[in-house]
């Protein structure tokens, strides 16, 4: 398959935006901040410029809401490089995020009773 | 143009750990509560102190690779619990901030053929401050303990709650989930009236 050499994409506004080819391009540290429970979640919006197979893929995966750690799972991808390619993908506005963090309140009643009434329906 | 940010469209997400030794049973219960089948996906971590007689030849600031695996279990639209089987050499998910961190508890499944080999994870809960409960897997020819046997011989403090099942099986497997939930409702009410 041709891989583009050293072709950057571009936005008219934004300017440089995806770095191109070797799924993450050796990079370990995403722009944003995600965690392996940060929800992810395509915008519709989609990047002028073509995207690369692993982009698109891992693009593919977020139609609905989802966690970075299961489009890990189903990339086959190490997390750490599938942060790198779901961060490109935010930072072009293809794709959302949010963070898990203020939910994980482990004194979170309303969020407790959630859970309790949930598991016990599934009993 | 106006594009949605969709923070309105997602749901919740909620980590629960799944502890114990090796080979105690964690993703046979990963499997039997999930709504999916398991996923398997490995992260990175660096750490700067891994401990040099632990790992020969390996610098002290080092990265490794480590697997673990996880379910899902959607609660309803707004919550989708996730259920993460810590990685089998302790020694690695101990150093593993991310894995625990935002975690809302924890089950310590124990092997009664075996019962040592969870002490590590009880310890590292209580250094965390991260509810557990402590779930007996009973394996079939296994010696069969009494819940305040296994109390007794894991040192645990008098709230944290003992409970056996069978990590195969579905209903058992949620019922410990039930359990640890009713344990964290019950902290978080005896915190607010402290
Ligand atoms: N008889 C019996 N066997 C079980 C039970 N739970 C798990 N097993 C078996 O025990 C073996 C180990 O179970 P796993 O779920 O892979 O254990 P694990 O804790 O994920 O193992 P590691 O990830 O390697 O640490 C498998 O062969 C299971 O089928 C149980 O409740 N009863
Ligand atoms: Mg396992």
């Amino acid at each position: 398959m041709a891989v583009p050499e050293d072709e950057s994409w571009l936005d008219d506004d934004a300017g440089r935006l995806v770095r191109p080819y070797t799924v993450s391009n050796g990079r370990t540290r995403p722009t944003n901040k995600l965690d392996l429970l940060s929800m992810v979640m395509a915008t519709g919006r989609l990047p002028q410029a073509h995207l690369d197979p692993d982009h698109a893929q891992a693009l593919d995966l977020c139609h609905n809401p989802t966690s970075v750690v299961e489009v890990a799972a189903h990339l086959r991808l190490p997390a750490v490089v599938t942060k790198v390619l779901l961060s490109d993908l935010v930072d072009c506005g293809a794709v959302t995020t949010r963070d898990p963090s203020p939910a994980a309140d482990p004194t979170d009643r309303f969020v407790l009773e959630a859970l309790l009434d949930g598991l016990q329906r599934r009993l | 143009m106006a594009y949605n940010d969709g923070s309105e469209l997602f749901p919740t997400a909620i980590k629960l750990l799944i502890a114990g030794g090796f080979g105690v049973g964690k993703t046979t219960f990963v499997g039997s509560v999930s709504e999916i089948e398991p996923l398997t996906t490995e992260e990175l971590i660096t750490e700067a102190s891994i401990g040099t007689d632990s790992l020969a030849g390996v610098e002290n600031k080092s990265t490794t690779t480590v697997a673990f695996d996880f379910g899902r279990i959607t609660i309803d639209p707004r919550h989708v619990l996730y259920l993460f089987g810590t990685p089998g050499q302790e020694r690695f998910w101990f150093m593993w901030d991310e894995l625990s961190n935002g975690a809302l508890g924890a089950v310590v499944l124990a092997d009664t053929r075996r019962l040592d080999a969870c002490f590590e994870a009880v310890d590292f809960f209580e250094r965390r401050g991260i509810h557990f409960l402590v779930a007996v897997n009973e394996f079939n020819h296994a010696y069969h303990y009494e819940p305040e046997e296994v109390r007794a011989a894991l040192h645990l403090k008098p709230h944290v709650p003992v409970v056996l099942c069978d990590a195969r099986d579905s209903r058992s497997a949620t019922s410990v989930l039930v359990s640890l939930i009713q344990h964290l409702l019950v902290a978080t009410m005896s915190s607010n009236s402290a």
